[in-house]
């Protein structure tokens, strides 16, 4: 074994390529395999890119941090679908660049969050989470109601997406910036589009501040649609009985 | 003679450094003044900043040490020092701001009211300082300086490249600049271990490569025939960490002149090209780097060889073989397909043997020296620093059962576990490590006070114990509220109930925080009245030896 050895010890150039063989390895087995096999993410109904607005509101998700208490990722373990909902899939999150998983709940999972509470709720929430949760430990967010939301660069980041695989088509891109405003605003003339091109989007003055987009209406946006695009009632488990 | 020979070498790649630092400065002003968002900007003219001062600090050749300052320690090498003593500064500092970012946090989460409504100060916002701030700000520069330490030690050859050496520690501490300030600012790309975005992400790339380039250098000017076994660890943590660093950081940023990237991979691949990222981080950044520091301070502090060769070649392969496969471990019972969990899991326990082959190596070097455990501080941290080793490779392994990881993940048992590994095993051997280094690199006799040692390792003892049994309790007991049904069926606790039931055993982890950070300040003080040449009046030796001394009535 010495002598064997010797080889690594005495060259160091050996001893890096060594290294470097020995530490592909385990990536390339485990993660190569992920981008080609069909089976890693199985296609789902009702998954779509997100909205402009959603996709702003997602932004500043990451901008906060909220993903250091907050996953997105409900296993499927008894208690978690009864308190989150139906369990996670691959396809729901097949968009998120990058993804929001998280790897710790000190709040709870956010994965099925939309549609579980209202605007009016959210907005509270984030100004000042004990205001509607008396025991929460969440910081407070009030300056997201006064932030007007940076829009300027929308196209120019779905563009991004485009050129990484994320299917908005031309439509979306070049509308972009209306469909932005339009979802903030149901009496936007572009607010029917919305619905049209991102099927499910929750249009609405999300902060209540019709003049302005904010920061808010985006956040709020983003939390409202999270775990809403499949339909589970669809889902049929009887079926698969065998 | 041979002094003379090397100050003419030293100076060769210096036009070279000059003329990269005039682009850098005119790129990071073209940037600054075409910038799409104020944080870029700002990070434009930080860099502009930058890299005038290193201009001007060569032209004035502040990096050329004065031909009286250059070391020789009569085996006729003079070493590069300058730059480790620079190095031991910013860890000692880092430390401090990490540590003191940490107990903030910490303290945050027992009162909420301390994320002060303000947009930069949220848990959110400051978490990833903490974390970048101990693991790259301290103990990249741990690593960093120890690496040249031990390198040149051991080649018996001077630093290769020059200036290069010094480029290596102000061009990595600037990308932790870089990377803290713009977590605060709101830049973020949300990565754990790698929230910093791309352009300094580019920065750390281009550092690293001339990082890797001086330690190859210096192995390739080696005079003694074999590369020491602690190089080949300093060397598989620069490798490794080059590779998983590009993979995971591969981007699309949406303009040139902003701060903001679209993420390369998206969902499942991403999430586990994150884990293989984050868990090797751990293995490569935060075990390999800090077991070639025990592989060569412990031999040299308590005086013997190391225990076993043959044992450190087959951990040393083994271990950077299997720690690769472990990232799935951090993805059960999620979307990730069944096949990559279980081959996570299964590799993250066969990790268990080689991480303890290297903790039997470590503690076996003790061999005929333990008695050193009772009268040498330092030589009792490196232990208690791979007794913690042992313990969290073997707590880690177990976490990793899916079974035991449908209860531990999401909850405070991963913060212990983590921090029994930082605190206890990272934190204490690069303290170790510091407190021999200190006194070589100034020249110092001794350190000002063993004692002083003494009192830091007991406060920060104490500090890790209390931290680790308060999130083991909490995280085990959230766990079990979480999944906790009443006699009809229905979950028992609402989040919040689970949420409320941490509240003590936050309070007693800030607490456990506390002692540590005051540890290293005092460590702080002891390095620095040792810096500046000051020995404390002790009586004796920290403990008395164990041979019975006569008293004086008989």
């Amino acid at each position: 074994m010495k002598l064997k050895h010797e080889v690594f010890e005495k060259h160091s150039l050996v001893l890096t390529v060594g290294i470097l063989v020995t530490v592909a390895i385990g990536g390339l087995v485990e993660i190569a395999p992920l981008f080609y096999l069909e089976s890693t993410v199985e296609k789902v109904e009702g998954v779509r890119p997100y909205s402009p607005l959603e996709l702003k509101g997602r932004d500043i998700y990451i901008r906060e941090g909220c993903y250091n208490c907050h996953s997105q990722m409900v296993r499927p373990l008894r208690d978690e679908v009864e308190r989150y909902g139906p369990y996670s899939l691959a396809a729901e999150s097949m968009y998120d660049h990058p993804f929001q998983w998280g790897s710790k709940r000190t709040g709870p999972d956010l994965a099925r969050v939309g549609g579980r509470y209202s605007n009016e709720w959210h907005v509270a929430h984030m100004v000042r989470p004990k205001s509607v949760v008396p025991e929460s430990i969440m910081p407070g967010y009030p300056h997201l109601l006064e932030y007007r939301l940076k829009i300027d660069d929308i196209q120019e980041e779905l563009e991004t997406y485009v050129a990484l695989g994320v299917p908005y088509d031309e439509a979306m891109v070049e509308n972009a910036r209306q469909d932005l405003i339009a979802q903030s605003n149901p009496d936007h003339e572009g607010a029917l589009a919305i619905e049209e091109r991102y099927p499910k989007a929750v249009v609405a003055d999300f902060d209540g501040n019709p003049d302005i987009v904010t920061e808010m209406d985006a956040l709020v946006a983003y939390l409202q649609m999270l775990g809403t695009l499949v339909d589970f009632q669809a889902y049929d488990a009887s079926e698969n009985l065998r | 003679m041979a002094s003379k020979d090397q100050v003419g070498r030293k100076s060769a790649g210096n036009p070279l450094l000059l003329g990269f630092l005039g682009i850098g400065a005119l790129l990071g002003l073209f940037v600054a003044a075409e910038a799409k968002d104020g944080v870029m900007e700002f990070h434009g003219f930080l860099f502009v900043a930058a890299a005038l001062i290193g201009v001007f600090a060569l032209i004035g050749k502040a990096f050329d040490e004065p031909e009286g300052a250059l070391v020789d320690r009569g085996e006729g090498v003079t070493y590069m020092d300058g730059p480790i003593r620079a190095g031991v500064i910013a860890s000692m500092f880092w430390a401090i701001i990490g540590l003191l970012a940490g107990v903030f946090i910490a303290w945050q989460l027992v009162f909420p009211e301390l994320n002060l409504d303000l947009p930069w100060t949220t848990f959110g916002r400051l978490r990833p300082v903490h974390t970048s701030a101990v693991i790259f700000a301290f103990g990249g520069n741990v690593l960093i300086c120890t690496s040249f330490h031990v390198v040149q030690r051991t080649c018996k050859a001077r630093l290769w490249g020059g200036a290069a050496g010094w480029f290596v520690f102000w061009g990595y501490n600037l990308f932790i600049v870089i990377a803290a300030s713009g977590y605060i600012l709101g830049v973020t790309q949300s990565k754990e271990y790698a929230e910093p975005e791309w352009y300094a992400d580019l920065w750390l790339t281009l550092v690293w490569v001339v990082y890797l380039l001086v330690f190859l250098g210096t192995l390739w000017k080696r005079k003694e025939p074999h590369i020491y076994v602690a190089n080949w660890f300093y060397l598989a943590f620069i490798v490794t960490i080059a590779m998983l660093h590009i993979v995971n950081n591969l981007a699309l940023p949406i303009s040139f002149f902003g701060t903001k990237s679209v993420q390369a991979f998206s969902g499942v691949q991403d999430a586990l090209t994150q884990w293989w990222y984050g868990h090797n981080a751990v293995g490569f950044f935060l075990t390999a780097g800090f077991l070639a520091i025990m592989y060569y301070y412990v031999p040299k502090r308590a005086e013997r060889p190391v225990y076993s060769y043959r044992l450190s070649i087959v951990h040393f392969w083994s271990l950077i073989f299997l720690y690769i496969w472990a990232g799935p471990h951090h993805l059960h019972w999620t979307a990730l397909p069944d096949w990559a969990q279980t081959l996570g899991m299964v590799f993250s326990v066969m990790l268990w043997m080689p991480s303890w082959g290297g903790m039997i190596n470590g503690l076996m070097t003790l061999s005929g020296a333990w008695d050193k455990l009772r009268t040498d501080p330092i030589i009792r941290m490196f232990v208690l620093a791979i007794a913690f080793y042992g313990m969290s490779t073997f707590e880690g392994p177990v976490m990793s059962i899916k079974a035991v990881n449908s209860l531990s993940h999401y909850t405070d048992w991963t913060i212990g576990h983590v921090h029994s590994g930082a605190l206890g095993w990272v934190g204490m051997i690069s303290f170790a490590a510091l407190y021999y280094l200190t006194p070589v690199m100034w020249g110092r006799q001794q350190l000002y006070s063993l004692k002083l040692v003494n009192w830091h390792f007991w406060i920060a003892t104490i500090g890790i114990l209390l931290y680790i049994t308060a999130m083991w309790v909490s995280g085990i007991m959230q766990g079990l509220m979480w999944r906790a049904y009443d006699a009809l069926g229905f979950l028992e606790y609402s989040f919040i109930e689970t949420v409320e039931a941490m509240h003590p055993f936050y309070a007693i982890r800030a607490i456990g925080g506390l002692l540590y950070l005051a540890g290293a300040l005092i460590m702080a003080y002891n390095l620095w009245r040792t810096v500046r040449g000051d020995v404390a009046e002790e009586a004796a030796p920290a403990l008395q030896p164990a041979v019975r001394q006569p008293t004086p009535a008989e």
